[in-house]
């Protein structure tokens, strides 16, 4: 009783408590977490390549309009954002599928919340995905008049800096049931706390990410990087890379405090601040190394890259885990209360359907007449449109008697394939399906009514 | 009942998800399970056809690369955004039946994950080689080879999405013993693979025919020869096609049977089983007439005349779609969930307490001479909202009007005597889940909705009210007590 009383502390006023689907889960609950965020921070990192390499395209192309190298930059950049972009969304499912099966009902319930714009995703990402293809395939056609060329990657970029809003909004929403009550769709979800701070923590990881995939990219001895960019030195672009790493991660470094002061105290545990304070532990030295990197000679950026992007991933693992934390944290009293409900409406039912059963074997053991088991017959298939005394969709049953008092067989036949008859009713589906014996049991209900 | 309620009050709920499905099926057996093979048929014909010191015909190569092109954009587009769609319409309409399915379904669908990915990956590497293969004959043999592996992991995603759509028309099993194996072995999956395999074959031979004479031009010698090829591919396939169909047309009623509680031979599936006839056999003998004047005079084949029988192929799968979502009525999980979302072992708390008293998202918990009609719009949310609206497509005053066979005003007591028994003379109707209070509050709101054409919103719009039975100071209170 009293550990109850504690996580109903943790719980605002007028909090939903549904009761959960009764089924068990498909796999144990750690193994699916574990299905959950690696598969979910494998989709993200090609979704941040996608954004930043639309980001960084975007750039550079306009950069090019004065400088033309830069126009080639923007092309080999572009022709990455539509492979990156088929494996964001192949990867996106099975995290998907994971989150649903999960938290069905806060996913779910967040997703109906947000309902309109939730499902606009589909075409707004569908759209976003072709005009990366036109703009893609249109670099000689569109050579002469850049401005439009360029616009369609604006409006591509537009579109896909947007997505990431749908979803931080849902997966905010689903974390707070003591909200659902009082969002009135997207807009006003969105404006939660923590939405915001959460997004600009992911622009900069997208171009962190991005920063250190162009270093990778363009420094394989397999690219023909002088063909391909001829103006550039290899050096540059891997000079851009590591800035754009470095720049970036120390947006993170300022943007983490506000994402972890704005989050709703519910969630947070010392487990969770401890991880967090890994993840940041292991960043610095990959960014010290980047740092280093910049600052040595040319042939020796590299020296110590995979040794950053291996610190980097450790630290976006913890992240990860991080925000899976804090989920589970924020959800464990409401899924007891859940957990609860499910159970009362459970028993709730045994009782219903105990009584049920009491009740029919009451009922079964009374001798029934051949009207009597006609009138079972006659509520399996006619009492949809007839009623005894009144007309429904078709005429009362008393009517039926006294027009075929003396008459079965016409009342037989009339039932197999009726015709139409009256103007105040629709006409009557046959029922050919009416087994002998049934059809005699109903047509004495029918008949012997009026005696009644 | 346990999830807010998202409501289409035009469009209609199910149209959501059957739009973006369908439009996902046609993409999907049309311009991949299907097209592949096609595409790489016609690219290994270009080595045939090429003299002996090219590696392929270089002007043949080009069209079949243009044509993968418009595949290959489409599929990695639309096709891929409208499955993952399927999930995001589904999780909108139907949160409670897709959590149940993938409560049980999980491994199955990680595994067509799996497949998927592998499937990514391979039709990336099979677009983006096409052009750096052409450099040696040994490149072009290996890319040649690539596309027929990635024909038959199409078709792998096919067989188990095959057997995931044949386990929910499985009656009686899910209660039992839910597990996938049970998909496999259902009656219809066999002859769902029969039909479906060809007819993606089929399709994509339409669809091809259409590329061709849109991109080789009428001067060029390619494109007869072209036009016969796609055409004896489409002839090569149709008898399986009209076989498999047929198959598949006279297993429908053995899945449909069982799933109903009462006989067959509803009007209203006896109509659409009739029309899936006319439908089957025009649909490929358009598809063959089209072919055999490919075949014979190619050169007066224009892409305006392939236009139709690409439509009509569409929709002819399309139309199957629809069937079988009939099939599975009135239930969405055999036996076990009706298709307004309830359970069907929970009918007889509902129908004795009512539906209000046990919804978590509902304005009203207790029906009084005062509410009626905002009950009555609850119990309409909960018990009708996933297959009918209030003013759009299969309106519920539409409905009723039709029933009655008059545009005139709806009598509440006729209504409310009806929704007791509306199961047992309409038999794809689930059951009334609520009271006879609900029953009446429903008709009361029927009525209201034909009298002002009153808009029905749902949560995306104006939120959820919380019955107050279930908040948490509620379960505080019963915990006091």
């Amino acid at each position: 009783m009293i550990a109850m009383n504690s996580f109903w502390l943790t719980l605002s006023t007028s909090v939903p408590v549904p009761k959960d689907l009764p089924l068990p889960l498909p796999l144990p609950e750690w193994l699916l977490i574990l299905i959950l965020v690696v598969s979910f921070l494998a989709h993200l990192v090609f979704v941040n390549l996608m954004l930043g390499g639309t980001l960084l395209s975007l750039w550079a192309q306009i950069r090019g309009l004065k400088d033309k190298k830069f126009d080639g930059l923007a092309k080999e950049i572009a022709a990455t954002i539509t492979v990156n972009k088929s494996i964001a969304v192949v990867l996106g499912v099975a995290p998907l599928l994971s989150i649903n099966v999960l938290y069905t009902l806060y996913f779910y319930s967040a997703n109906a919340l947000t309902g309109l714009v939730w499902i606009a995703v589909i075409p707004l990402v569908a759209i976003a995905f072709l005009l990366t293809y036109l703009h893609k395939y249109t670099w000689k056609l569109f050579e002469k008049n850049k401005a439009v060329h360029i616009s369609i990657l604006a409006v591509a970029t537009a579109i896909l800096l947007f997505i990431p809003f749908i979803f931080l909004t849902n997966i905010n929403l689903m974390l707070f049931p003591e909200k659902w009550g009082v969002i009135k769709g997207f807009l006003s979800a969105m404006t939660l706390p923590n939405v915001f701070p959460r997004y600009f923590h992911f622009i900069f990881a997208s171009i962190a990410v991005t920063g250190l995939f162009l270093f990778w990219y363009m420094s394989r001895k397999s690219y023909p990087f002088e063909q391909v960019l001829p103006g550039f030195e290899r050096y540059q672009i891997q000079k851009m890379g590591y800035s754009l790493a470095l720049i970036a991660s120390i947006g993170q470094m300022l943007i983490g405090p506000i994402v972890l002061f704005t989050l709703p105290s519910k969630g947070i545990s010392w487990t969770l601040i401890l991880v967090i304070f890994f993840g940041v532990a292991l960043a610095l030295p990959a960014m010290w190394m980047m740092w280093k990197g910049l600052q040595a000679p040319k042939q020796e950026i590299g020296k110590n890259f995979y040794k950053v992007v291996m610190l980097m991933s450790i630290t976006v693992i913890f992240m990860g885990s991080g925000r899976q934390i804090y989920r589970a944290n924020a959800l464990e009293p409401h899924q007891k209360l859940v957990k609860l409900r499910t159970e009362e409406f459970e028993n709730r039912k045994r009782e219903i359907l105990e009584n049920k059963k009491q009740e029919e074997l009451v009922e079964n053991s009374k001798e029934l007449s051949v009207a009597d088991l006609g009138k079972k017959v006659f509520n399996q298939y006619c009492a949809a449109c007839h009623k005894e005394k009144e007309m429904l969709i078709g005429p009362p049953v008393t009517e039926m008697g006294e027009i075929y008092i003396n008459n079965k067989t016409a009342l037989v036949q009339w039932i197999k394939s009726p015709g139409k008859k009256r103007e105040n009713a629709p006409q009557m589906p046959g029922f050919p399906q009416i087994s002998d014996d049934d059809m005699n049991k109903l047509t004495e209900y029918i008949l012997t009514i009026n005696n009644e | 009942m346990d999830f807010p309620m998202f409501h289409l009050d035009w469009l209609n709920n199910r149209m959501l998800i059957a739009g973006i499905a369908t439009l996902h099926v046609i993409i999907n057996h049309g311009l991949a399970v299907g097209f592949i093979p096609f595409v790489t048929w016609l690219e290994q014909k270009g080595i045939r056809k090429s003299s002996k010191n090219q590696i392929t015909d270089l002007k043949w190569d080009q069209m079949v690369y243009k044509m993968m092109k418009v595949a290959f954009i489409i599929t990695t587009t639309i096709g891929a955004l409208t499955g993952v769609g399927i999930w995001f319409s589904a999780s909108l309409i139907s949160p409670t039946s897709i959590g149940s399915l993938i409560r049980v379904f999980y491994w199955a669908w990680f595994t067509e994950w799996l497949v998927f990915v592998t499937e990514v990956v391979l039709i990336m590497i099979y677009f983006l080689t096409w052009k750096n293969s052409n450099s040696s004959l040994k490149a072009k043999i290996r890319h040649i080879r690539f596309g027929w592996f990635l024909s038959l992991a199409s078709w792998i995603t096919m067989v188990i999405i095959v057997a995931i759509l044949g386990f929910m028309m499985d009656p009686g099993n899910w209660t039992n013993n839910p597990n996938l194996i049970n998909g496999f072995t259902n009656p219809l999956y066999l002859p769902q693979l029969f039909f479906r395999t060809p007819m993606a074959m089929l399709m994509a031979g339409v669809f091809g025919l259409f590329l061709i004479t849109l991109f080789a031009k009428k001067e060029h010698e390619i494109r007869h020869y072209a036009i016969r090829a796609a055409s004896k591919w489409i002839i090569f396939w149709s008898p399986f096609t009209l076989l498999g169909a047929y198959i598949y047309y006279k297993a429908i009623p053995e899945g449909m049977t069982a799933n109903m509680s009462t006989a067959v031979g509803t009007i209203d599936f006896a109509q659409y089983y009739n029309l899936l006839k006319y439908i089957i056999i025009g649909g490929i003998s358009l598809a063959v007439v089209i072919a055999t004047v490919g075949v014979i005079r190619a050169r007066i084949v224009r892409a305006y005349m392939v236009v139709v029988p690409v439509l009509f192929v569409f929709a002819f799968l399309g139309f199957f779609e629809r069937v079988r979502e009939f099939v599975r009525k009135p239930y969405v999980i055999g036996q076990y969930m009706y298709s307004n979302l309830l359970l069907e072992e929970d009918y007889p708390v509902y129908q004795k307490e009512g539906v209000l008293k046990h919804a978590t998202y509902t304005s009203v918990s207790e029906i009084t001479q005062e509410n009626k009609v905002q009950a009555g719009e609850e119990v309409f949310m909960l018990a009708c909202s996933r297959c009918h609206t209030g003013q759009g497509v299969n309106s519920v005053v539409d409905v009723f009007e039709r029933m009655m066979g008059t545009k005139d005003t709806l009598n509440v007591n006729t209504m409310k005597a009806y929704m007791p028994n509306m199961h047992t003379g309409r038999n794809y109707m689930p059951p009334f889940p609520g009271n006879e209070a609900e029953a009446e509050a429903l008709a009361v709101f029927i009525r209201y909705l034909q009298d002002t054409r009153a808009t029905i919103e749902g949560a995306q719009t104006k939120g959820v009210d919380i019955n107050p039975n279930y908040s948490v100071e509620a379960l505080i209170k019963k915990q006091q007590n």
